[in-house]
């Protein structure tokens, strides 16, 4: 049944009542994050902020947006999601870095507008984690309604997927699969391997076209190497033009990944999950690395025992830039909550919890110039909350991205009731079209 | 003067028979040339396999065996864009009694380079078997001919237009190769590619190293001293040697996506599927692809549980196929019909009748049986509509072959006749 609401909700939605004049939202609480708390207005202008003040001079023909009671916050966002794709995991090979969530992104995936509904308005769409060395990563805003081109998050520099620990060795060891399918790795040590394998062959590509290079430019008559695309992104990589996702749980994986990338002369942007983060959270400092993980959710497996609630405080007070993430369809619908408990599990203030599901990962995901706060010349992607959005008892009333309204609590319940009669009446047509055939 | 007068006649018992005169005329009929206007009066000549004449005026040379056209409706031959007609159905090779064991699973593959799921080089015509009981069955629909492609693989290899009639494959080959064949098939979660971002990871490294393998065996070729030479590799000699690529996308989702990916292949790309075409509209026009429209549209299981809810967009979808063909048409697009699933004669005629029933015309639905499967696959100018010098395939049916009790009494495949193999819908019915 919820499922047949949020579908027939998909239907009516109509972005673009909002869209092209300026808009005003008055009389809101407006928490911007990076520059505190203040009551008054945001002037909304061609998708930008233009302006944040108390007092504001409404523009002639601009559309007011009565907020009085209510708080607005930056759009969420999600540093850590599978939605919006008809592929997660290509776990047949160790290093997939061929692949690409890009090419399976599916824009009507009832979840971005589920997310939307959450007030996530990016999400950086990863790879699964079945092997050392995934696939590459899409990071993407909620437009709803709109085409792959249009979802994805303009200029943002592409990611890969790292995955270290069980679920990458786990097709190395398990006879289930049968015995031709066992896959190496069986080992941590074995996913150290793959991984310095695999930069070791990326090395080589790279000198080879660096040497086609060189004779080409002497005009020597020189045949250039084959393009491989496995190879390509993690030369991206070494250049640092492409920035890795790391999956990991244990603190002694984690500092191999460091030491491994150190001798590679590549950096880890960010590492997933981290759950023993907390530990090492020094060397992650150290090293320059961003940590993704999770408020209060751990021992789902072996590796995932060691956790504390406060691996997010404690690595932010070591100075590690600390995002809280999803993973989950399910979750990244009241990340605002999961920020909350960093205020309750570690002391965080208020501005210190919202940043980790806004501007931190805006920072990790180097989006931060564009989004994760509410600044003058950053995009209007702003959520509207009945109450503070670290209440549990808060709910979303209203969703823009760039200016334009995405989701309205108040439009989606009343379309709810169009689109159950729109589908009852086709299942009652095909019904009768294909009547069911009778036993022989 | 020899002239035989052919009456047609409902035998039941008339076998299928294939008259065999050189020279034949239709006189008449209502004509759908496809290439221009339908006449309703007219009469076209066919010689040696050829179409000589059509027209309203065109005399009935002495030699020829008449067809007297009265009611008659005469459409160039049918022909199915994409099939597997012709090709022998895998035998079960399960002992009767036990369970059908799994295919084995060919060695794994690691990668692209290990060409798994690719039969890029097998061509239709050395598949096809001209007895299968396929032929027979479409011709008793009125088809003429079939775009018959090996299909198996995510290189599926490469189809052939076929006429359906000859004793040898071979005789049936009109034009080969007309285009490699691709579907998103995956190997399961142990092999490569085990997702749909592996299949097409996987497509596109295999184009690359198609067009890196072509230009290193020219150079080589140019000057092979001092130079090493190039693994041959018949997966990219299949990849090459096809003018075409078929993409399959059904829903607007897929629709989108393979305009986007078939824009890199730097080919001539045609998507089959289709249905959900009036939504992805403004990408399919700008892409300049043609579309194959399955004709097997989208429908409730007749198996369905009585309890099971189908989400708002399924419904939809069933709800919009049938009108795909009409918003393609009206938006300039090329397309062109395929049976899909679809086997029997009548269940073929229902579907398309649906499409007219959703507001395409006649004329258009005639054309994406016949002239535009042959302008899409680059064989207009042999096959496809009813013109002097084109291959004499014609269908001629017992009124508007819209109309549900019009039936086909003849097909002309090469100039020869064929008539309907009686109760062949009874005799393939088995006996519940």
């Amino acid at each position: 049944m919820k499922t047949l609401r949020l579908l027939a909700a998909l239907a009516a939605m109509a972005p673009g009542a909002l869209q092209g004049a300026d808009i005003v939202i008055q009389n809101a609480k407006i928490l911007t994050v990076t520059r505190g708390s203040l009551e008054g207005s945001i002037l909304i202008s061609n998708g930008k902020i233009a302006q944040v003040g108390e007092k504001l001079m409404i523009p002639a023909g601009a559309q007011v947006v009565e907020a009085s009671g209510r708080y607005v916050m930056p759009g969420i966002i999600d540093c850590h999601s599978h939605i919006a794709a008809d592929a997660i995991n290509e776990g047949s090979v160790s290093v997939s870095s061929m692949v690409g969530i890009e090419d399976v992104l599916n824009p009507e995936d009832i979840d971005i507008y589920r997310a939307l509904a959450g007030g996530v308005t990016t999400v950086n769409v990863l790879h699964g984690s079945a092997n050392a060395i995934g696939g590459k990563c899409s990071v993407i805003k909620t437009r709803w309604g709109k085409s792959v081109r249009e979802l994805l998050f303009e200029g943002a520099t592409p990611g890969i997927k790292f995955a270290l620990g069980e679920n990458p060795k786990r097709r190395g060891s398990t006879p289930s699969f049968g015995a031709t399918a066992l896959r190496y790795p069986a080992t941590r040590m074995g996913v150290e391997d793959v991984i310095r394998e695999a930069f070791t062959e990326a090395r080589k590509y790279r000198a080879e076209w660096k040497a086609y290079d060189a004779r080409k430019a002497k005009g020597e008559r020189a045949l250039p190497p084959r393009r491989d695309l496995k190879l390509e992104p993690l030369v991206e990589i070494l250049e640092g033009k492409r920035f890795v996702h790391a999956h990991c749980y244990r603190a002694d994986e984690i500092l191999m990944l460091l030491r491994l990338a150190d001798e590679f002369g590549f950096k880890i942007r960010t590492l997933q999950h981290v759950l023993e983060g907390y530990k090492v959270a020094n060397e992650i400092k150290a090293h320059g690395a961003g940590a993704s993980t999770f408020s209060d959710w751990w021992s789902y497996k072996v590796e995932a025992y060691d956790a504390i609630p406060y691996n997010a405080a404690l690595m932010h007070k070591r100075g590690v830039l600390v995002s809280l993430n999803s993973d989950s369809a399910e979750l990244m619908r009241h990340l605002n909550l999961e920020a909350a408990k960093a205020v309750k599990y570690g002391g965080l203030t208020e501005d210190e919890a919202l940043a980790l599901v806004t501007i931190n990962p805006a920072k990790q995901l180097a989006i931060d110039s564009r989004v994760g706060s509410i600044e003058a010349g950053k995009d209007a992607d702003l959520v509207l909350f009945d109450q503070h959005p670290l209440s549990n008892y808060s709910k979303v009333v209203k969703v823009f991205i760039d200016g334009e309204l995405y989701f309205d609590r108040e439009a989606d319940e009343k379309a709810r009731i169009k689109d159950e009669l729109r589908k009852r009446s086709l299942e009652e047509k095909q019904k009768k079209q294909t009547p069911a055939r009778r036993p022989a | 003067m020899r002239h035989v007068v052919f009456v047609l006649v409902t035998a039941l018992v008339a076998p299928v028979c294939a008259e065999t005169p050189g020279v034949l005329a239709v006189r008449n009929a209502r004509i759908f040339t496809a290439s221009g206007p339908a006449m309703e009066r007219g009469t076209v000549v066919v010689r040696d396999g050829l179409i000589e004449a059509v027209g309203a005026n065109v005399p009935v040379p002495a030699d020829a065996w008449v067809i007297e056209g009265a009611g008659l409706t005469v459409y160039p031959g049918f022909t199915n864009a994409l099939s597997a007609w012709g090709i022998p159905r895998q035998a079960d090779t399960a002992p009767p009694g036990r369970r059908p064991v799994a295919a084995p699973l060919g060695p794994v593959a690691r990668g692209p380079e290990d060409r798994p799921l690719n039969t890029s080089w097998v061509t239709a015509q050395e598949l096809v078997q001209p007895g299968d009981p396929s032929i027979e069955r479409a011709r008793s629909g009125g088809f003429t001919s079939a775009v018959v492609f090996p299909g198996a693989g995510i290189f599926a290899g490469q189809g052939a237009w076929m006429n359906l009639a000859g004793e040898k494959a071979g005789h049936m080959v009109v034009a080969s190769p007309l285009g490699q064949h691709l579907t998103l098939r995956t190997s399961g979660f142990t092999s490569f590619p085990g997702s749909l971002m592996g299949v097409f990871a996987y497509i596109r490294q295999v184009y690359l190293d198609a067009d890196y393998y072509k230009a290193s065996r020219e150079i080589y070729a140019k000057e092979p001293r001092g130079m090493k030479r190039v693994d041959y590799d018949r997966a990219l000699e299949g990849v090459l040697a096809a003018p075409r690529v078929l993409l399959p996308a059904v829903t607007k989702v897929e629709l989108e996506r393979m305009v986007r990916f078939g824009a890199e292949l730097k080919r001539p790309v045609v998507l089959y599927g289709g249905h959900d075409a009036a939504r992805a509209m403004e990408a399919v026009k700008a892409s300049g692809f043609p579309v194959l429209v399955n004709l097997q549209w989208p429908e409730r299981p007749r198996q369905a549980d009585p309890a099971q809810e189908d989400s708002l967009r399924t419904l939809e979808l069933r709800e919009a196929a049938p009108a795909a063909p009409a918003a393609l048409a009206k938006a300039g697009v090329k397309f062109a019909f395929y049976t899909g699933g679809l086997e029997k004669p009548q269940e073929i005629r229902a579907a398309a009748k649906k499409a007219v029933d959703a507001g395409l015309s006649r004329e258009e639905a005639v054309r994406a049986l016949t002239l535009s499967v042959a302008e899409i696959y680059g064989v207009a100018d042999r096959a496809g509509s009813i013109e002097p010098g084109k291959i004499a395939n014609l269908t001629i049916v017992d009124g508007d072959w819209f109309q549900e009790r019009a039936k086909v009494r003849a097909v002309i495949v090469d100039g020869v006749k064929y008539e309907p193999a009686a109760e062949a819908e009874k005799k393939e019915e088995p006996a519940k």
